[in-house]
């Protein structure tokens, strides 16, 4: 059944994070992404479905709040924005370390530094390669719309427990921002206690004497143990690039250029890509929708029958090398970008693509 | 071996009185010897054993000399990382209401690094027990000076000494916190005679009574030696403690029941 | 004539040679081995018979290897 409802992004997050039987959201205010906690205060679900809404002291408590809710086998959620997200980087990867299924949503400002609140892609590399200490990734989605805000909640947390991983949603201040409609699910009910119990044997919820006691930690000071670790982890990473890749294409059929673009971008591309056809320009749009699993085979046998792509990213270029990496056969790819918190024009994609890739 | 003095014929269950807990994992403690750290482990896991609440409660242990605590105790715990053990404790605890929620931190942990965690979750008045090693010094990591390196004390970043006008005061976090509207119970104790062991043991028993109430924190500081850091012996390290540390930190009661205690 | 008699049981091997429990002892009746255990360390022993089983040198030992028995006993 469900409700259709005219929403901005932002809200969209916290309304399906409701829906979805979200055990506990733990924030800290920083612009473009503030209406995820205002509206979840609003909306005081802590009264109707349970589900704990806590305003930290700072983004380094919230992400270490959503490590203690995740080792307990709860569903937590925590959304910032870049400056906030950077300093959330220990716990996310003390959590990839640790194992733990948890939801982080960045709404990506302009960077580096306190930046600018306008929004931007720049945090690609941050989110898809790790980005804190150690050998580790989370599973990226980027969504394109307010409704992918909404989908992805859902799907990110199937995912995360699956895997037992943090996984992150990559947005922007202009989706967090902007207003759309959106369908959203029937909500479903909150795990009870037992439930999660059953689901997560693995998780420090209180011992009972018929098993050994769970710790949560990702030390192991035995190299041979950290070892191990890193190549159960590995594994991991392998089965997700398997499993889990998401991604779209539009009119690659019969194009000649490829933009590739992911979040706004893509939907920038797409005006540029209808631009390009009246020009008499086949070009086509490759969306990838999860950054980590990156759609590499997808984007390699693409690249065998087209005669070039350009990589359009609202940053200096960083799903660029994932691309060029990806295509391994002699076509031109280039990049396209603006940055500081500009967003790019169709009209300077279909000028950059005939600049750098068809006269270049 | 030969044991002149045993008497095995009164090693009988019934007349037995004291045993290490079975809520302590049977293995040996990490830490060194003299260590007042295993005594506060031990009580600990009495207060559990003897509230009958180990399958009720969930552990929060730090980075320090005790960041294996879980794997001595034999309850569910997590590690956190440096400094954010409130943090976690607050989701646990607000997550899990009827679970008994504890952290377990030294003083780098607790009254450097997580200053800001400890302040705001004694000062939301979260329902969970704080317990608060404070040996003067960072052990682990080979004796550096710790915000409650006391004014003149050598360690491995003082060798001259803490000097205060280059390296600041110690930090009295307990007090500071005992002034928060959210802390209901806090107390320094320490562990380094029969007597100092008894009530620490209470006052662990108190904090977790407390949590039945939801008044907010209860907060148990335990003075203790770092022997290794002081570069003493374990006898001698509790002697020192008791001449210097003592009066910079005095034991006892500083809030009950919501109160400051004058 | 009754009278309490204690006996404690040293766990030697986690023993670590600390002393506390001596300094804890009201009889006196705990000193160090002359022999070490496989760590190397020289562990805590009863050396006279004057326990009462008061149980101070088990609440002060930090590994807690000290385990205490205490019993009413007839002496002629």
């Amino acid at each position: 059944m469900g409700e259709l409802r005219l929403m901005k992004g932002n809200e969209a997050i916290a309304e399906a994070a409701i829906r979805a039987g979200c055990d506990g959201y733990f924030g800290y205010p920083i612009t473009p992404q503030s209406e995820v906690m205002e509206y979840l205060m609003v909306e005081r679900p802590y009264e109707t479905t349970g589900m704990v809404v806590l305003q930290a002291e700072s983004e380094v408590a919230a992400i270490n709040m959503l490590y203690g809710g995740a080792g307990t086998g709860k569903m937590v959620l925590t959304s910032s924005s870049s400056p906030g997200v950077s300093l959330m980087q220990e716990g996310i990867s003390y959590m990839a370390g640790a194992e733990l299924p948890a939801l982080i949503v960045n709404i990506v400002r302009g960077g580096p530094g306190l930046g600018t609140i306008q929004p931007s892609q720049a945090d690609y590399f941050q989110a898809v390669k790790g980005g804190g200490h150690g050998d580790y990734h989370m599973i990226v989605y980027a969504p394109a719309s307010v409704q992918e805000m909404a989908d992805f909640v859902q799907i990110g947390f199937d995912v995360a427990f699956k895997y037992r991983t943090p996984v992150m949603i990559l947005s922007d201040g202009a989706i967090g921002q902007m207003m759309e409609k959106v369908y959203l699910a029937d909500p479903v009910p909150r795990l009870t206690e037992k439930e999660v119990i059953a689901r997560c044997p693995w998780a420090s919820n209180g011992r009972p004497m018929s098993r050994q006691h769970n710790i949560i930690t990702s030390l192991d000071l035995d190299p041979a143990g950290q070892e191990r670790l890193n190549l159960v982890l590995q594994e991991k990473y392998r089965k997700i690039e398997e499993s889990e890749v998401m991604f779209e294409t539009i009119d690659c059929e019969d194009a000649d250029y490829i933009l590739v673009a992911f979040g706004l971008s893509a939907r920038i591309c797409q005006k540029a890509m209808n631009l390009a056809r009246q020009k008499g320009i086949k070009v086509g749009l490759f969306r990838p929708i999860t950054l980590f699993p990156f759609p590499k085979k997808e984007i390699h046998e693409l690249a065998k029958r087209v005669k070039g792509m350009l990589v359009v990213e609202m940053n200096a270029g960083q799903m660029i090398e994932d691309v060029q990496l990806a295509v391994g056969c002699d076509i031109p790819i280039k990049h396209y970008g603006r940055f500081g918190g500009i967003i790019p024009t169709p009209d300077e994609v279909v000028k950059a693509l005939e600049e750098t890739i068809i006269g270049g | 071996m030969e044991e002149k003095f045993a008497h095995p014929e009164l090693r009988t269950p019934e007349n037995l009185v004291y045993k290490r807990t079975d809520l302590l994992v049977d293995c040996p403690l990490s830490y060194c010897p003299g260590c007042g750290h295993g005594v506060v482990h031990r009580m600990l896991m009495e207060v559990l054993e003897e509230k009958d609440i180990a399958s009720k409660t969930i552990g929060v242990n730090p980075v320090g000399c005790s960041v294996l605590a879980y794997d001595f105790m034999n309850i569910d715990m997590l590690g956190a990382a440096h400094g954010r053990a409130p943090a976690l404790a607050t989701a646990i605890k607000r997550l899990w209401p009827d679970r008994y929620v504890f952290t377990y931190q030294g003083d780098g942990d607790l009254a450097a690094i997580g200053t800001a965690e400890t302040i705001h979750a004694c000062n939301r008045g979260e329902n969970f027990t704080i317990i608060f090693i404070n040996n003067g010094i960072y052990g682990m990591t080979g004796g550096q000076m710790a915000p409650t390196t006391l004014p003149g004390m050598r360690s491995s970043t003082s060798p001259y000494g803490r000097d205060i006008d280059i390296m600041g005061h110690p930090l009295k976090i307990t007090e500071l916190i005992a002034q928060l509207p959210g802390t209901y119970y806090v107390t320094r104790q320490s562990v380094q005679t029969p007597a100092a062991v008894r009530k620490t043991k209470k006052a662990l028993r108190k904090a977790f009574d407390l949590q039945d109430e939801k008044k907010g924190i209860s907060f148990v500081e335990v003075v203790s030696n770092c022997n290794s850091g002081w570069k003493m012996t374990p006898v001698q390290s509790n002697t020192w403690m008791e001449e210097n540390m003592f009066p910079a930190y005095p034991l006892g009661d500083i809030k009950v029941n919501g109160e400051l205690v004058k | 004539m009754a009278k309490i008699k204690g006996d404690i049981v040293v766990n030697i091997e986690r023993c670590k040679g600390c002393e506390v429990c001596l300094a804890a002892c009201p009889f006196t009746c705990i000193a160090m081995s002359e022999e070490v255990n496989s760590k190397g360390y020289h562990f805590a022993m009863k050396v006279n018979d004057d326990c009462t089983g008061c149980s101070n040198c088990a609440l002060v030992c930090p590994d807690g290897v000290i385990t205490v028995y205490r019993a009413k006993v007839t002496v002629a």
